[in-house]
């Protein structure tokens, strides 16, 4: 279990899952993918399917249409995995709080283990988000 | 004893997966510095294999389950198979048996099988177009493939590895003559259809079709096929090496599968994907008149 967990920190191989964002949130998720920021030297890389996924970016709010896909998602992704809420939408609602088709904040809807705030957040901030992430699945299976 | 040996450790499973493993951090890390990038670190292909041995097998309802899980396991055999083949004969030519040439041939073409049966049996919609695309390529390359690999049988009348090589050590490297040159540009176009690398990927395109074959897959039988892939990206071009430049000693053909694996890797960097119904045009047309024109050159002794 050790050996694959930290085999696990090493590549994480991530599925983007855009739950009614504004797409401001996930032009900066690519950016990270460009030479500037370059993940893929911690071994970071964009799954297509679902199925090969470690890690769900969830980007926007859940409304009428998305909350109950993004659970479909999150049942579909191999264990253990984890979910990571990009932008102030995913965190909390923003100023959708009050809308007409807002449901319920992500984390009432799925377990989320890391919430990366910012409206888009800098990919900086996604890459010290992560890190602590990785830091706090190391302190916990230690 | 030694059988086994020669199966599961030197150029059987062991030797195929780390070299394997190998190729495919090259294959990153020079995609990642066309690209201007850093790239990966040295053990990052490690740390993915690993990584997806420890996730969950996930089998989606309704998929014939037994067909669904096999089929990586056989992928993967056969590919050892066939490097065990190819390496024992660059090491010791003279140890081979009559028509291993044909059998390479047989089970070179069964990871590509098990990749359409893995595609049809997952029951996903997606799947069984990247597994029909699939099923098109093999169609269309197989033929200028073993036109291509007609060359070398022609010129040293053989259909033994083993006397390929003797004869070429002896006579010179058939790269060195126009059909060799020839049928070796026909080899490396048909091992990147072969490999599925960029312009031939449509059978796993991600952009439109996800992951193709692979989309159902996770955890240990995803990581058994990434590992086949890896293994292929070693074994598909050293037959190339073995057929047309095999070097005296194990390093000079490690030396021309690394050249052999740069090219590829190239042209894989340099192409756009094309369309199944593009690859079938050109397979068909261009790159079987070019592979019939080396064989007639061949006969003619040239």
């Amino acid at each position: 279990m050790k050996l694959t967990l930290k085999a696990l920190t090493k590549s994480i191989w991530v599925f983007h899952a855009a739950c009614s964002p504004c797409n401001n949130c996930d032009i900066e998720i690519l950016d990270l993918l460009t030479p500037r920021y370059d993940v893929e030297r911690f071994g970071i890389v964009l799954a297509s399917s679902i199925r090969h996924a470690d890690a769900l970016l969830v980007t926007g709010f859940p409304n009428y249409k998305t909350a109950k896909k993004i659970k479909y998602l999150y049942e579909q992704m191999p264990k253990p995995g984890v979910v990571i809420a990009i932008g102030t939408c995913a965190c909390g609602g923003n100023f959708f709080r009050d809308s007409y088709s807002f449901v319920k904040p992500l984390d009432e809807i799925i377990p989320v283990n890391a919430y990366i705030p910012g409206c888009p957040p800098k990919p900086e901030a996604m890459i010290m988000g992560v890190v602590k992430l990785i830091k706090a699945l190391k302190a916990k299976n230690k | 004893m030694n059988i086994l040996f020669n199966y599961l450790i030197f150029p059987g499973f062991i030797f195929t997966a780390v070299a394997g493993l190998f190729a495919s951090y090259v294959d990153r890390k020079v995609t990642a510095r066309v690209q201007w990038r850093k790239g990966p670190p040295l053990l990052q292909p490690l740390y993915d294999f690993v990584k997806l041995l420890g996730k969950e097998t996930m089998v989606p309802v309704g998929a014939s389950k037994t067909t669904f899980l096999l089929a990586p396991v056989f992928a993967l055999t056969s590919i050892v198979i066939v490097s065990t083949i190819v390496w024992n004969t660059l090491l010791s030519p003279g140890k081979t048996f009559l028509g291993d040439l044909i059998v390479t041939v047989y089970l070179l073409t069964i990871p590509s099988i098990m990749i359409i049966l893995s595609g049809f049996a997952s029951k996903n919609p997606l799947a069984s177009i990247g597994a029909s695309r699939e099923m098109k390529l093999i169609l269309s390359y197989e033929l200028p493939y073993l036109f291509a690999i007609l060359v070398p049988i022609i010129k040293s009348n053989s259909i033994r590895l083993g006397e390929i090589v003797q004869y070429q050590w002896t006579e010179g490297p058939f790269i060195g003559s126009v059909s060799g040159i020839i049928a070796v540009i026909v080899m490396v176009l048909c091992t990147q259809a072969k490999l599925g690398l960029v312009p031939f990927d449509m059978a796993e395109a991600e952009q439109e079709i996800i992951a193709g074959p692979f989309i159902e897959y996770s955890g240990p039988p995803l990581g058994i096929f990434k590992l086949t892939k890896w293994s292929m990206l070693f074994v598909v071009p050293s037959l190339t090496v073995l057929l047309f430049f095999p070097a005296l000693n194990f390093w000079g053909n490690i030396l021309g599968y690394v050249i052999l694996l740069v090219v590829v890797v190239l042209i894989r960097n340099t192409n756009p994907r094309v369309r199944i119904d593009q690859a079938v045009r050109f397979f068909w047309t261009w790159v079987t008149l070019l592979s019939l024109i080396s064989v007639v050159l061949a006969s003619y002794g040239l």
